[in-house]
């Protein structure tokens, strides 16, 4: 079975990709069979998904790779391929896993829905792209499965397109992701032409490989960059993260599906993919392409980590975690702890995966309100939702020994405390672990506990459509932990391709202490500061931020997402602007009066050749028609319609031929 | 008496005449139709008759002419009579005299 599957790798993207196009042809009343044929899609997929693991788990460094030829011109033939190792393997597992997780949810969230057969062909199309992607052995193959996710992306975050701000969020996350892909393009077009090929693996000839990458030479610090210029696009690293957070305005489920399993997943995944071109060179484990990614994951997790200070949104919080946490796994690539940042890339996708149902179950419960101003004192009234999220938060900020979140975040702070180059880095990433235990505390502060306020009046616990998936990812946030630990590192040494051993004192590193003592002082904090947030002050008006109070301005600053996105209107766009109106005047005043000019002047010739035709050319016409007409009338006459007249004259003619014949002889 | 090639040609010539005549002088379609039919058996039968009287008559050469242009006569009488059906049910009449919607 896991031979076969192997040999029919393009089979896993392939069952949720026909899946979706079967659910478009679905007439828009078949609500429960499109849910049952995308969720029955993605359990077939993760059944594959399982099959195809397993052998990567009894050979170490298992690599099994199939090629194909696309097309050929000339001399040239450009090959695709899929390919199956530990990287892809887990990637597939972890996709389908919390993709079925968030179909379930889906099925339920959404159950009110007027498009809800198209939402799932939708989440299907989205699943199989990111599918492809993973097990892409092509740099080709990748860019294509790459643009179908955002293309996926674009349809989902739109999906309530009758909103205006959602098409404008659909439209800014295309747009900004298409700015990174440009430069993936042009990095891919550029190895293509250094090494003559895309296939990642093939039997030594591939582009990562020794033979292909000795083709680049200096090339390929530009060449890293360009597709890591991709990378920053998808993965919302600064300072293409902008989309990231408007990206809320699709349905919940999308949310989870974007932050977690697919999406932003995809631009740590392809940096890891083709790591060996951004590694090709180092001296000491630093290029200078690596210290590029490092720089910009730290500003991203640092600068995220402090906008969600001041989001008052549940899922605005969250997405700029989701931004923070991804800068976490690009300084672990870029310190060269790939196998630290795929641990931390997976652990997420199920906690922040958790914690998106998490807050939808909320915000289904609140009937839409988003607010967390106007939510509190849920802790009563959602017991399973309210236990659940709390696991996850915890996993987020990275609490040590029982969540996943913990370990993954040890390892980074561990690999990115011996980075040769600098131990800045390190430093910020202190930072940045203290403000996520801030504010997803300040989060759950609001959100669960304290008074009722007005959102929270009648609200109720989900139906177990939407509770059992926050279990299944709970558990799966916990127990995940158990192939992270440092004592059993069974996940970093699979990545990494060595035997896995046991060793107990492992255990206990100074990295647990630090981020022990880390998250407890940014936890603490978050309780001392929004405890009473919800309650009277006298000195501090009510409904105002603990922090708004303390410093206005700073708070206004990270309130308004550090003003990026006005800086952005105010430079890139207003450019734009001005780029679109000048051409718009040059259109109309110069180009417009050229062509018309070019206009009066056939004007001019047709008016001349028009007065010959009158006076020239029609008259003879006009007598050839009269002559024309009497000939016409005078044939007419034999026609009497009679079919045996025409026979008889047939008749007679055959026998004239036949006589003439006859005297010719 | 063995028939010689004349008394074929003979008869088909008579065939053809009768076919000739019925065709142009019987005012009703049907008829007409099956004037025109009488006059291609009647070149089948020359067919039939220069093959079997020509210095090598190998089996199948003649008289796989014959029947495929027997079987495009069935064809053309299938188009002929739905043509007749037709413009029976367009004029009310099968009359040929009162078809003149060729006349120029």
């Amino acid at each position: 079975m896991s031979r076969w599957i192997i040999d029919h790798l393009w089979l896993i993207p392939a069952v949720p990709l026909v899946v979706s196009l079967g659910i478009l042809s679905l007439s828009s009343t078949r609500r429960k069979s499109a849910a049952i044929l995308a969720i029955a899609g993605q359990i077939a997929a993760l059944a594959m998904s399982v099959f195809a693991f397993v052998p990567t788990l009894r050979t170490p460094g298992f690599r099994a790779v199939q090629n194909f030829t696309w097309f050929t011109f000339g001399n040239n033939s450009l090959h695709l391929g899929w390919l199956l190792d530990p990287l892809a393997g887990v990637m597939l597992l972890m996709i389908t896993l919390v993709g079925l997780c968030i179909f379930v949810f889906s099925k339920g969230y959404m159950a009110g829905d007027k498009n809800f057969v198209r939402f799932f062909a939708y989440l299907s199309f989205f699943s199989g792209a990111m599918l492809g992607l993973v097990i892409s052995n092509s740099l080709l193959l990748l860019f294509i499965c790459w643009e179908l996710v955002g293309l996926a992306s674009y349809l989902l975050i739109g999906f309530w397109i009758e909103r205006p701000s959602a098409a404008a969020a659909a439209k800014k996350a295309f747009i900004t992701t298409r700015i990174g892909d440009m430069g993936f393009f042009l990095g891919m077009l550029w190895l293509y032409g250094r090494s003559g090929t895309l296939l990642f693996y093939d039997g030594g000839n591939g582009c990562l490989e020794r033979a292909g990458l000795a083709l680049l030479g200096a090339s390929a610090t530009f060449i890293a960059l360009l597709i890591f210029c991709g990378a920053m696009g998808k993965s919302g690293q600064f300072p293409l993260h902008v989309w990231l957070p408007d990206a809320m305005e699709g349905p919940t489920p999308v949310s989870a599906l974007i932050h977690a399993a697919t999406m932003v997943a995809a631009g740590v995944f392809l940096v890891a993919r083709v790591y060996p071109l951004f590694s090709l060179g180092a001296i000491n484990g630093v290029t200078s392409s690596l210290t590029v990614v490092v720089w910009i994951g730290v500003t991203t997790a640092l600068m995220a980590a402090f906008i969600a200070m001041a989001q008052a949104d549940i899922k605005r919080i969250l997405a700029y975690s989701t931004v923070s946490q991804l800068g976490l796994m690009m300084v672990s690539l870029g310190v060269g702890g790939v196998a630290g940042g795929m641990m931390h890339l997976l652990a997420h996708g199920f906690f922040k995966a958790l914690l998106f149902l998490g807050a939808g179950s909320v915000i289904h419960g609140c009937h839409g309100e988003q607010d967390i101003r106007k939510m509190g004192g849920l802790r009563r009234l959602m017991p399973v939702t309210f236990s659940t999220y709390a696991i996850g938060m915890m996993a987020l900020s990275g609490v040590p020994l029982l969540f996943s979140g913990g370990w993954t975040k040890e390892e980074i702070l561990h690999v990115a405390a011996h980075w040769p180059a600098s131990r800045l880095p390190y430093y910020l990433l202190l930072i940045g672990v203290v403000l996520t235990a801030l504010y997803m505390t300040r989060q759950i502060i609001y959100v669960f506990f304290g008074d009722r306020r007005a959102a929270s009046q009648h609200v109720h616990e989900s139906p177990p459509v939407i509770t059992v998936p926050l279990i299944v990812l709970a558990s799966c946030a916990i127990l995940f932990s158990i192939v992270l630990t440092p004592a059993w590192p069974w996940l970093h040494d699979y990545l990494t391709d060595e035997p896995v051993h046991f060793n107990f004192s492992r255990l206990i590193q100074p990295a647990l202490f630090i981020s022990l003592v880390l998250v407890g002082a940014g936890v603490a904090l978050g309780i001392g500061l929004y405890r009473k947030a919800s309650a009277q002050d006298r000195q501090r008006p009510a409904d105002t931020d603990p922090l708004e109070f303390a410093q206005p301005q700073l708070f206004r600053f990270l309130e308004n997402k550090m003003w990026i996105d006005e800086l952005y209107a105010c430079t890139v766009i207003a450019f734009s602007w001005t780029g679109a109106r000048l051409s718009d005047w040059m259109d109309r005043n110069f180009w417009d009066r050229l062509v018309r000019g070019f206009g009066a002047i056939g004007q001019l010739f047709g008016m001349f050749t028009g007065g010959i035709d009158e006076r020239g050319i029609n008259a003879g016409v006009d007598e050839a028609t009269v002559g024309a007409r009497g000939l016409g009338r005078l044939m007419s006459a034999a026609h009497s319609g009679q079919i045996q007249t025409y026979l008889g004259v047939i008749a007679i003619g055959v026998l004239a031929l036949l006589v003439f014949y006859a005297w010719l002889a | 008496m063995t028939p010689t090639l004349q008394v074929f040609l003979i008869v088909s010539a008579a065939l053809f005449s009768v076919g000739l005549l019925a065709a142009l002088s019987r005012r009703h379609a049907i008829f007409i139709l099956i004037g025109i039919e009488m006059m291609l058996a009647a070149a089948n039968l020359n067919f039939i008759a220069f093959w079997r009287f020509s210095p090598q008559p190998r089996p199948p050469t003649g008289v796989m002419i014959a029947i495929f242009s027997i079987a495009i006569a069935a064809a053309e009488a299938a188009v002929g009579l739905a043509l007749v059906v037709a413009v029976y049910r367009h004029y009310r009449t099968t009359n040929v005299d009162h078809l003149d919607q060729l006349k120029g």
